[in-house]
Order: C-alpha cells, then structure tokens, then sequence
C-alpha cells in the first residue's frame, strides 16, 4: 500500500512513516546572537509518529533549536516546514495552531490558576466561544464550558491527575508540575510535541512513569515526540531516532545503537561527562 | 492523595466568590435604601450614595485590567471622564426625544461607555502590543490630555443641531440654543437623571459582566497572560488581541461609571476626573487586593465614607486616614493574616463535621 516515495536523507530513522508526509522538516536551520553562531546548519527531519531525540553537552544550542521551531527566535538562516507548511513569518501563536505544542526547560505554568484551568488555556483554540456569549454567560456558554471541561478531565485523568484539577497549579509537587504542562501541550491537539528536558528533576520511579507516558503520548493520539535530555538511559531507551549537538552543529544522526557507539559523540559528549 | 490534597490549595470557590460580590451589592441596598427614601440617612451622607457606587464600578473596571490582566493603567480617570461628558452631551441631544428620565439615563450611559470603549481601542491598539509598562505611562498622559481638551471645549445645542470648538461659547454662532459644556466651567446645567437605585444598578451590570468574563474562555486567556506571556503565546494565544479585550471592557465600564456620575450633579468639571482621582481607584484597588472584585467593593466603600465619618475630628482626619489605609492594607494583603484566615476557616469545617458525625 505504501507510496513509493523517495526516503529523506535527512531523516533519521528513514523507515519510519514511509507513506506518509514527515510532521517537521527543517532545512540549514542557524540563528546568530551578534557574534555567537548558537545553531547552524540544522537539517532534520522527524516522522509523524516518531520519538526523536536531541541532546548534547550543556550550552549545545538544544533549547535555541525548540525556540526556533516555535518561532520565539526568527532563523537568521534555513527553514522549517511544519506539516509541508513553512513557518516563517508567523507568530508564536499562530506556529502553536499549525500543530507544533511544547513544554518549558524551566517549568512555566500559569501557577495561580487550576490545574484544570491550565488544560483549558491549553484547549483555547478549540473551543466555541464568543466574546458575547462569554459576557452572557449565554448562547452556548454552557455547552461549550462543559464540553471544555470534559476533554480537559479526560486528557488529566489520561495522566492521573484528574483528582488534582481544582488545585492551584503553582502548589502541586515538582513531578506532577512537569506533567501537567505536558498535558497542557497535548491539550492545542498538536501534530509534534516538544518536550524540553522533561525528567530533570525527577526521581527513578518518576522518570520510569514519564518513560510510559512518552509512549503512551505516541500511541494514543498517534503524534510525533521530540525531547531534550540529559537522562541516557531514558534517551537510549525511549527515542527510535536521535540528534546529538555540539556547539550549535550537528554532530551525528542515527539509532540508539549508532550513536552509542559513534565515536565522535563519545568524544564530544559521554566523553565530557565522565570528565565531570 | 488526602495528604498532598490538605498541602495543595483548592480553587474550587468561584462560585462562592460570585454569590458573595452579589450579595453584598444587594443587602447594603436593600439596608440603605428604604432608610434614605425615609430621610433617615444625613444629607451629606445620602449625597455620597451615588458618588460610591460609580467608583466601585470604577475599582471593578480597573481591577479587570490591573488584577486579571496585569497591566497597570493610570489613567482610569481619563475614561470616566469621557463617558462623563459623552453621557452629558448625549442626555442633553435627546432631552426632547426621549421623554422617559430612565430611558434616558440609560441611553446616556451607553453613549458613555461605547465613547470611553473607543477611547481604550485608540491607546490600546498601539500599546498593548509592546511588553513592558509602557500602558502605565500612555494612560497617565491620556489622563492630563483628555483632561485639557475637555477644559477648552465648547459644546452647545439649537434647533439645527449639536454645535462644537476650542475657542468661545460665541465662536458657536448658536442662536439662542442650549450651552452643555463651557470651556473650563465645564458641563453646566445638567438634568439630574441619576439615583442610587441606578448606581446599585449599574454595579449589579458591572459585576454580572466582569464575573462571566473572568470565569469563560476569554478571562482565562487574560489570565493565563497575566501568569506567563510566554507560555500563553506557545498554546497559541493571541496576546494582544485578549489583552486589548480586557482594556476595552474595562474602559467601557469605566465610561458607564463617568456618565452616572456626571448626572448626579448639576455641573461638572473635567479637573474632577485627574491624576489623583485615578491613583485613588488604584488605591482601592491594591487595598482591596489585585483580582480581588469583593475586596474592590468593600474597600471603595469604606475608603470613600471615611473622610466624611472622619469630619468630627477635622485635624486628626488625614491621620486617621492614612492609619486605616495602612490597617487595610496589612489585613487584606499579607500573608500571616491569609494563613490566620485559613487555619479559622479549617476549624470552622472541622466543627462542622463533628457536629454531623455527633448527630
Ligand atoms: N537570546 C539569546 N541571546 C544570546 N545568546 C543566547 C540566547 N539564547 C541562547 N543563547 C546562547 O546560545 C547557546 C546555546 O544555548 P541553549 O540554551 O540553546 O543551550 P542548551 O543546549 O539548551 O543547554 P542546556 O543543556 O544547558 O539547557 C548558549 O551559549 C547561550 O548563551
Ligand atoms: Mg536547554
């Protein structure tokens, strides 16, 4: 059944998703801050329902590399396709609604509202509400606030925290303030989620659970994950394809196993970490 | 769960904060009321109804864009003051049309509102694209701008219509028509449309619309604005667009208040509505707490009376003054008293499942 269309070279796992368009590609992707080239020359392609990962040494240029697929930080060069769309010239908040959703490296939820609160914000977009009837309290008010509050009760109870959504969320433990704003990211229906550092942090048993839910992110609503780590066991384990960074430059693609054994990334990266 | 459920503060009490703003408005009505149709209230007093319930429109209108929305704005006064004039010219046009002295207060303080909207729509639309306290200052000169034109405009009415300039009452040319506003004398010869029950109103209006804002799609975006920019604009919020919505509705509240006020008296001067009049609702405001709409009430009412209950002492006023403000201030903002309130609040729930299990 599968169209025979020619595989990316980019990709890093090309197997994956061979009949289908790839969810995010980018092109020689770079930004310079004044002197200092942070990203360059960013090629990558991610499947529709792949688990990628990007690490590297700190001060890599992993988090610029999520601001520039966000659109926090304009490319100074390259370009990025999200969906067969390019993105540029778009703001933060129209890229979110082209499907590309992410999560902070320095948790940022709404702290004084709900947890609850904070999935609906994330459901923004897809609910039916107009200013009126906001005002009102009319004309589909309450249907629409039910039907809001229903998928955010199922989207928190999907990570066992439906029994938290009245509860401030700037007061729930650290752990669950890291899942919450996944839930958060999954809540604007996106086709990739972005998950910056997501097991810092977190304890064993904890980064086991965030483990499964990773999968289970993938295998439910069938989306493409892409995560920042410094966690080796839970990168090796969970991620079919991974990107390794050193100063802003890709140093190598590939599976688990290729990049495990790639000498360079020893050097560049496990190398340093035994250093410490 | 029942540990961490103990540790986690629970926010599950909008309604309860609904039926509280409501109520409060409607007893003190109902209280006040029938003892100032009765006389039974002072005269200087029952001249102070009217006047305390605009600025609670006014502390709630700002409370939306300096609580929830997290933009300080100090020119509040500004918007009173167009909806005020606005309301006055508007009253005065239809004096002949609209018979009916509620209808036309009511259309009045519509045109109020939709010209103070406007107003929020032309600062707000450059502004609050850009990050950072830049509303602060834009408002402030707004404030003093809106000020001094008003103080050199002259508006009168005949038979062929509304007339209007910068420079004199003559330069008009009305033949032998009506003066609404004379320049610095400000608006004159108003028809006093306005009463308290209009002001209980027209706070039962202000509360209905700010309290189903707060609680819908569109507040929870102010909100989570207000929280985290950032994080908003990255589950695709349009930040400008749900902070100028809050500005407007809030201007427009604003301009409401202006007119009720304006036709409370018999003439009107725009210097009423300056700097000190707006950092005086910023002041009821922060008392009464930033996103606190029952603490905006209150504290309004209490501030505003006191000077008057405080005249038997003339020299010790101010003093007095600045004490209670102070005593407001630590009792409803810091956070010993917060964590006093709780731990009564958790004794009260625990006496009251006692009783039950006894019965
Ligand atoms: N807005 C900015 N202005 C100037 N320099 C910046 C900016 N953002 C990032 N940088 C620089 O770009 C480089 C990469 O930073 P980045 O935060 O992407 O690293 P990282 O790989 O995420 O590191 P970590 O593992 O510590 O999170 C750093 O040298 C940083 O100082
Ligand atoms: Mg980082």
């Amino acid at each position: 059944m599968a169209k025979m269309i020619p595989v990316p070279s980019n990709s890093i796992i090309p197997e994956r998703d061979l009949d289908k368009k790839p969810i995010l590609e980018t092109c020689h992707l770079g930004i310079d801050f004044g002197g200092l080239t942070a990203v360059d020359d960013f090629t990558l392609t991610v499947g529709r329902t792949e688990i990628a990962g990007l690490i590297g040494p700190n001060g890599a240029g992993k988090t610029t590399v999520f601001n520039l697929l966000t659109n926090v930080y304009q490319p100074t060069r390259g370009t990025i396709m999200l969906d067969g769309v390019s993105t540029a010239k778009k703001t933060v908040a129209q890229v979110s609604r082209m499907g590309i959703a992410r999560t902070f490296q320095n948790i940022r939820l709404f702290s004084n509202m709900s947890v609850i609160d904070n999935v609906k914000v994330g459901l923004h977009n897809s609910i039916d509400q107009s200013l009126f009837s906001a005002i009102t309290h009319c004309f589909g008010y309450r249907k629409s606030e039910k039907k809001s509050r229903e998928e955010a009760l199922e989207l928190l109870d999907f990570f066992s925290m439906a029994d938290w959504a009245d509860f401030q969320a700037g007061s729930l433990p650290y752990g669950a303030q890291r899942r919450l704003e996944i839930v958060r990211a999954l809540a604007t229906h996106p086709g990739i989620i972005l998950l910056d550092e997501p097991a810092a942090g977190m304890n064993p048993s904890e980064t086991a659970e965030l483990m499964d839910n990773i999968r289970k992110i993938r295998d439910t609503f069938h989306i493409a994950v892409m995560l920042i780590e410094h966690d080796m066991n839970l990168v090796m384990n969970i991620c079919e394809g991974i990107c390794v960074l050193d100063h802003g430059k890709v140093i190598a693609k590939g599976t688990p196993d290729e990049i495990k054994t790639n000498p360079k990334v020893i050097e560049a990266y496990l190398g340093k970490k035994k250093e410490a | 769960m029942s540990k961490i459920g103990n540790k986690i503060k629970n926010l599950n009490k909008f309604t309860l904060t609904n039926i509280k703003a409501y109520s409060i408005v409607i007893i003190a009505f109902i209280i006040l009321f029938p003892l100032n149709s009765r006389g039974m209230i002072s005269n200087s007093m029952s001249g102070l109804l009217v006047p305390i319930c605009t600025y609670i429109v006014m502390a709630i209108s700002l409370n939306l864009t300096v609580g929830f929305l997290g933009e300080l704005s100090l020119g509040h006064a500004g918007f009173m003051s167009v909806g005020a004039f606005v309301g006055v010219i508007a009253a005065s046009c239809f004096q002949d049309i609209i018979v009916s002295d509620v209808l036309r207060l009511i259309v009045s303080i519509i045109f109020g509102g939709f010209f103070a909207g406007i107003a929020g729509f032309i600062i707000g639309i450059p502004v609050l694209r850009l990050r950072g306290d830049y509303l602060a200052i834009v408002t402030l000169a707004f404030g003093e701008i809106i000020k001094n034109i008003i103080n050199c405009l002259y508006v009168g009415i005949d038979a062929a219509g509304l007339h209007m300039g910068m420079t004199s009452i003559e330069a008009l040319g009305m033949t032998n028509g009506r003066i609404i506003i004379n320049g610095p004398q400000g608006a004159v010869g108003i028809t006093k449309l306005s009463s308290f029950t209009a002001g209980v109103i027209l706070i039962l209006f202000t509360l209905f619309v700010v309290l189903n804002l707060v609680n819908s799609k569109t507040g929870r975006a102010v909100t989570a604005i207000r929280d985290n920019a950032i994080a908003a604009e990255s589950v695709g919020i349009g930040i400008t667009r749900y902070k100028l919505t809050a500005f407007i509705v809030s201007a427009v509240l604003a301009g409401m208040a202006g007119a009720l006020y304006a036709m409370n008296f018999s003439s009107i001067v725009a210097k009423k509505f300056d700097f000190n009049t707006s950092i005086l609702i910023l002041v009821f405001v922060v008392l009464g707490g930033m996103g606190n709409i029952v603490g905006s009430i209150i504290a309004t009412a209490v501030l505003y009376i006191l000077p008057e209950l405080l005249r038997e002492f003339s020299d010790y006023r101010m003093l007095i003054y600045a004490i209670v403000l102070i005593l407001v201030m630590l009792i409803t903002n810091s956070e010993k008293t917060k964590q006093i309130k709780e731990q009564i609040l958790l004794k009260l729930s625990r006496n009251k499942n006692k009783q039950r299990q006894e019965e």
